[in-house]
């Protein structure tokens, strides 16, 4: 496949990145590069193959759900752009 | 230089533990070499040199403590580990103002241990990179040649500790990036197994591969830190309900190299691999034999995969982890825009660099509906064969060895361009994190034609941390020291 400026424009929206014309531009021969690269996995067949998305595979443990105050609030707000000194304070949403 | 700095880690310990150096003087010694470095090979981000000057006179005033294995110690960690109090960037513009309130795991045990946080260091931008240039900060030189990378992504760990500004440092490894660094610069770093050591507190890359490790001078200094770090964290469900063992005492009670069984897989000791890196490998590996090892030949066959296998792996998990960086509860904000997708955007552009920009990019797109099973599921399959070729080979060896990198460390700006090339780099360093087995890179010598340390890399078995290090402090036993480096003489 050949990736175009405008494919990738397309995937950095929906990674929430804005890129300019000259970056797009930039990017997508190298992105094009990089998946003809990782098409080479198409040649191992893996029919029969379970997929391993983890080296530990058991790890869904459970705990009791439990609230613990480990931090005070100014600790948990100071590292915030924009706070009222309770909450987090974003642009308008609606 | 001072005679203090140069001392490995376990002989400053039992000075500091025996009061014949206090911690207050280990702390100026090192803030000293510090100060006389740094401006040659950037590896620090920030250094926290008055707390640690401070530490360093509360430990003194109530004095050394037997029950702290590292008391007094000046150690440095990755910026990609949070330090309560301490800037913690990633190497990143979007984390530029971030301190935060707590101390990752492997932080806390450190400082449990007695030991005295000095310093920050540079690092890949949230660790994609394999040379330290994707930093949005500085460039960190290699000491042995100022105008060479030091590998990446733990560059200025690896180059901190090679220039004596500390003991031991901490590195993380999610492809190679605490090997390739230690084989660059001429260190021993130590990729412990999958689940080893918590990963609480560090800022995740690609979760399923990332892990925390000790960068040192010598294989005991490695082990000592490894006992330190090492052992279940509930706040990591991914960190293994084991004991860990006492690696210090694995190294005076395993044999080492007498009847080891050491297996070499040909696909990573002939094609590609400069003469003089498979030169000095070989001459370490013939050493063992002397001294009463066997050699084995292995294959890894899906070798030739690992790399393709791990981008997908590692740019899907981290398109996702980084979601997180929206410019809301901290990080970077861009304050023009007037609604939040808006703010997201330009926050997370302005923030991040080019390598972070094409990972998510990518990532996002091998995720994406309609290529998930082409790329992430095929991906996953692949993973499990290349974890299946370590298995097969350790039915007929007990450990694994090869170069750590095709390469002797090249030059600044040499590769950085050329995405693709420089992930190619990696090629005998990812297979370890997919399988999620321990790993280190051991430094063998000088190369012939470069002058520059040449790494050779040990793989162990799942959680067989102790007979690693066994055979590595055999192997660094055989092995002659090396000098100053270069860069800095």
């Amino acid at each position: 496949m050949t990736m175009t400026a405008d494919d990738v424009a397309r995937i950095a929206h929906l990674a929430r990145l804005e890129l300019t014309p000259e970056k797009a531009a930039l990017f997508a021969p190298q992105l094009d590069q990089v998946l003809a690269y990782m098409d080479t996995l198409g040649q191992v067949d893996t029919s029969a193959v379970e997929p391993l998305y983890s080296p530990v595979e058991h790890a869904a443990l459970t705990r009791p759900d439990e609230a613990r105050r480990e931090y005070s609030r100014d600790e948990v707000l100071a590292n915030a752009p924009e706070t009222d000194g309770q909450f987090f304070i974003v642009p308008k949403i609606v | 230089m001072s005679d203090l700095t140069t001392k490995t880690l376990i002989d400053m310990r039992d000075a500091l533990a025996t009061g014949a150096v206090t911690a207050e003087a280990a702390v100026q010694a090192c803030l000293g070499r510090v100060a006389a470095t740094e401006p040659r090979i950037d590896a620090l981000l920030s250094v926290q040199a008055e707390a640690a000057l401070a530490r360093a006179r509360e430990l003194d005033a109530a004095g050394p403590a037997p029950d702290k294995p590292l008391w007094g110690v000046p150690v440095i960690v990755k910026d990609v580990l949070c330090a309560k109090g301490a800037p913690t960037t990633c190497g990143s513009r979007i984390l530029e103002n971030f301190v935060p309130p707590f101390d990752a795991t492997a932080v806390a045990r450190l400082k449990d241990a007695g030991a005295i946080i000095l310093a920050k260091a540079n690092m890949d931008e949230f660790a994609m990179g394999s040379s330290t240039e994707n930093s949005a900060y500085k460039v960190t030189k290699n000491p042995w040649d100022l105008s060479r990378v030091p590998g990446g992504s733990s560059g200025g760990s690896g180059a901190a500790v090679a220039a004596c500004q500390c003991f031991a440092t901490l590195g993380t490894d999610t492809g190679g990036s605490i090997r390739l660094p230690a084989a660059f610069c001429g260190c021993v770093g130590l990729k412990p197994s999958y689940g080893r050591v918590s990963r609480f507190g560090m800022v995740a890359y690609g979760s399923s591969l990332d892990q925390i490790g000790p960068l040192a001078r010598t294989v005991a200094d490695a082990a000592q830190v490894l006992s330190v770090i090492a052992g279940h964290d509930p706040r990591d469900s991914t960190s293994v309900d084991a004991p860990a063992p006492d690696y210090m005492a694995a190294l005076k009670g395993l044999s080492g190299l007498k009847g080891l069984r050491i297996g070499l897989p040909r696909e990573y000791w002939g094609e590609g691999v400069e003469p003089e890196i498979l030169r000095a490998c070989r001459t370490a590996i013939d050493a063992a034999v002397d001294a009463g090892a066997t050699v084995v030949d292995v294959s890894l066959p899906h070798t030739r995969y690992a790399i393709a296998t791990y981008y997908i792996v590692a740019m899907a998990e981290a398109s996702s982890n980084l979601a997180r960086f929206d410019g809301v509860r901290y990080g970077h904000r861009n304050r023009q825009a007037a609604e939040l997708l808006d703010m997201y955007k330009r926050s997370r552009t302005e923030g991040f660099g080019d390598e972070v920009q094409r990972r998510i990019i990518i990532g996002t797109y091998v995720l994406s509906s309609g290529y998930y099973d082409a790329y992430y599921k095929k991906a996953a399959q692949v993973r499990r064969l290349i974890r299946q070729d370590f298995l097969d080979a350790y039915a007929t060896c007990d450990v694994i060895c090869g170069p750590t990198c095709p390469v002797p460390a090249f030059p600044i700006g040499g590769v950085v361009d050329d995405p693709l090339k420089m992930y190619l780099m990696d090629i005998f360093t990812i297979s370890l994190n997919l399988a999620g087995l321990p790993g280190m890179s051991l430094p063998v010598g000088l190369g012939a034609d470069s002058g520059l340390p040449v790494g050779l890399q040990i793989f162990g078995q799942s959680f067989k941390e102790d007979a690693l290090l066994a055979a590595a402090h055999g192997l660094e036993a055989l092995t002659p020291a090396l000098p100053e480096p270069a860069g800095l003489a």
